[in-house]
């Protein structure tokens, strides 16, 4: 149990870090501590430009789960898409539906193809039992809207994430509901055969049998 | 590695190397401007016919004629239009523009040269062997840097990728001798070309444990040598180097697609799924 005196002190090592590897290091031993208090800290590093760190506040982040998703989603930085990438990744892998409306405005309208894969995988991944049944459908159909026009992008990476994003909710075990199930199937087949690029159409081949196997 | 560089520039959301304006010339303009007296509309006339223009015999006629070009000279001596109607003939694919690039390995410009060779692989003719391997003739010894520029005395990674593409197996002995360049650089297209003409893993291998060791710029291009490779054992690595996501996913992609082009049965095996399983984990 770490006390509060520790708790500062895991914090400043993050912020006064004066060597990239320092910088890892320190946020190693703060995101292994999963403190809330070392939440902000941890979004901070998303935005220094260094992988090494993004990846492991990333894993902190996730570790700690739906309690850092206010601040993940109140932090997002608009001036900085290799930050914002990795706010996405973190936001679709803690997979708290109130992240709904950020994922669905940057799979469509982000600039950048990297938080726009992020959010397109995150989108089809959320846990949709924490929404109130009233909400759960309509939430449902919003992420398959936007699925399914991200999986007519002109770049594959987009198509391929959409992919990913429209196995994931199909395969949802709160999708009990034909209507969302047999136009995401529907895609796929079409997909499969239209496709311009071999290795979007191959990940479809993948998503069909995956979803067949399951359906036993 | 031309083409893969510019299809990163995309994944990042730059402009690129493309100059603006693209979208303004019309063929016909860009034909009248490859003998213009402004010799920087030359250069982007044959540029602009490399990426946009249609295989007609004038655009093809017209860009082989301009490997002769005279006027167009740097302070070294080298020869820019020359070198970019190379590069858009190999894009082209006229087979039709084949005698005028070999005639282009004996250029005085390396880059020239090097363009050529390159356009040749591209174009996908075995005819093209013998003069590709003569590029590489001299061995290692032949195949130093030059004293004050940045490139060897011939392009020689340029011939081996090029062998590589023509899967040309009589070169093999050729190219073995380059594992050992002091560039390290022309070792990995040593090797990558090896491993692609014997499917011989330690080659695939060599490449893998350079990913470890390496600089990061030289990482990304390790990690698109690896990806044209087709060696598939090598996407753990991949997607584990110390390498930005868009690259890893670039390169996974090219393995995959050289694994299933060659195994074309249309059903997966589970190599290919773990592939995609890995390239999953990087959007």
């Amino acid at each position: 149990m770490t006390n509060s005196a520790g708790a500062l002190e895991l914090i400043q090592s993050v912020e006064q870090a004066d060597s990239p590897a320092r910088l890892v290091a320190a946020v190693r031993a703060l995101a292994e501590a999963r403190l809330e208090a070392g939440i902000p800290s941890l979004i901070a590093v998303l935005g220094y430009n260094n992988p090494e760190a993004a990846v492991a506040a990333v894993e902190g982040l996730v570790q700690l789960g739906e309690v850092a998703v206010p601040l993940l989603i109140e932090r997002l930085d608009d001036y900085n898409y290799g930050a914002r990438a990795y706010s996405f990744r973190a936001l679709a892998a803690i997979a708290d539906p109130r992240a709904l409306d950020v994922l669905l405005s940057a799979a469509e309208t982000d600039f950048a193809p990297s938080v726009r894969r992020a959010a397109a995988k995150g989108l089809g991944n959320l846990r949709w039992c924490q929404l109130a049944s009233q909400q759960r459908q309509p939430s449902q159909e919003r992420a398959l809207k936007t699925l399914q026009l991200l999986s007519h992008d002109p770049e594959w990476a987009i198509r391929y994430a959409a992919v990913v994003g429209l196995q994931a909710l199909a395969a949802s075990e709160s999708v009990t509901q034909t209507d969302l199930v047999s136009p995401i199937l529907a895609r796929f087949k079409q997909i499969a055969q239209t496709d311009a690029d071999l290795v979007v159409r191959a990940r479809v081949w993948m998503a069909q049998q995956q979803l067949k196997a399951s359906s036993y | 590695m031309l083409e893969p560089s510019t299809k990163q520039d995309s994944e990042f959301g730059s402009p690129g190397s493309e100059p603006s304006g693209a979208e303004a010339l019309t063929q016909e303009q860009a034909l009248a401007n490859l003998t213009h007296p402004d010799l920087s509309l030359r250069y982007y006339a044959a540029w602009w016919l490399g990426k946009f223009g249609t295989t007609e015999p004038q655009v093809v006629n017209a860009l082989i004629a301009a490997l002769d070009d005279e006027a167009d000279r740097t302070e070294l001596g080298g020869y820019p239009l020359r070198r970019n109607a190379a590069r858009a003939l190999g894009k082209l694919a006229d087979a039709g523009a084949i005698p005028a690039l070999i005639r282009c390995l004996d250029c005085s410009d390396f880059y020239v040269r090097k363009a050529a060779a390159q356009s040749l692989g591209m174009l996908g003719d075995p005819v093209c062997i013998p003069v590709l391997m003569k590029l590489l003739e001299g061995g290692v010894a032949g195949s130093q840097l030059v004293p004050g520029r940045p490139h060897l005395a011939q392009p020689s990674e340029a011939a081996m990728e090029a062998l590589e593409a023509l899967r040309a197996k009589e070169a093999i002995p050729l190219i073995q001798p380059f594992l050992e360049h002091p560039v390290e650089r022309v070792q990995y297209a040593a090797a990558r070309a090896m491993y692609v003409l014997t499917q011989d893993a330690v080659y695939g291998e060599r490449l893998v444990q350079a990913l470890a060791a390496s600089d990061l710029k030289m990482r990304r291009t390790l990690l698109l040598d690896l990806g044209a490779s087709g060696y598939l054992p090598a996407s753990e690595a991949i997607a584990h180097a110390a390498v930005e996501n868009s690259f890893k996913i670039i390169a996974l992609k090219s393995l995959l697609e050289n694994h299933l082009k060659q195994h074309s049965s249309g059903c997966l095996s589970p190599e290919a799924q773990q592939v995609m399983t890995l390239m999953d984990t990087l959007l």
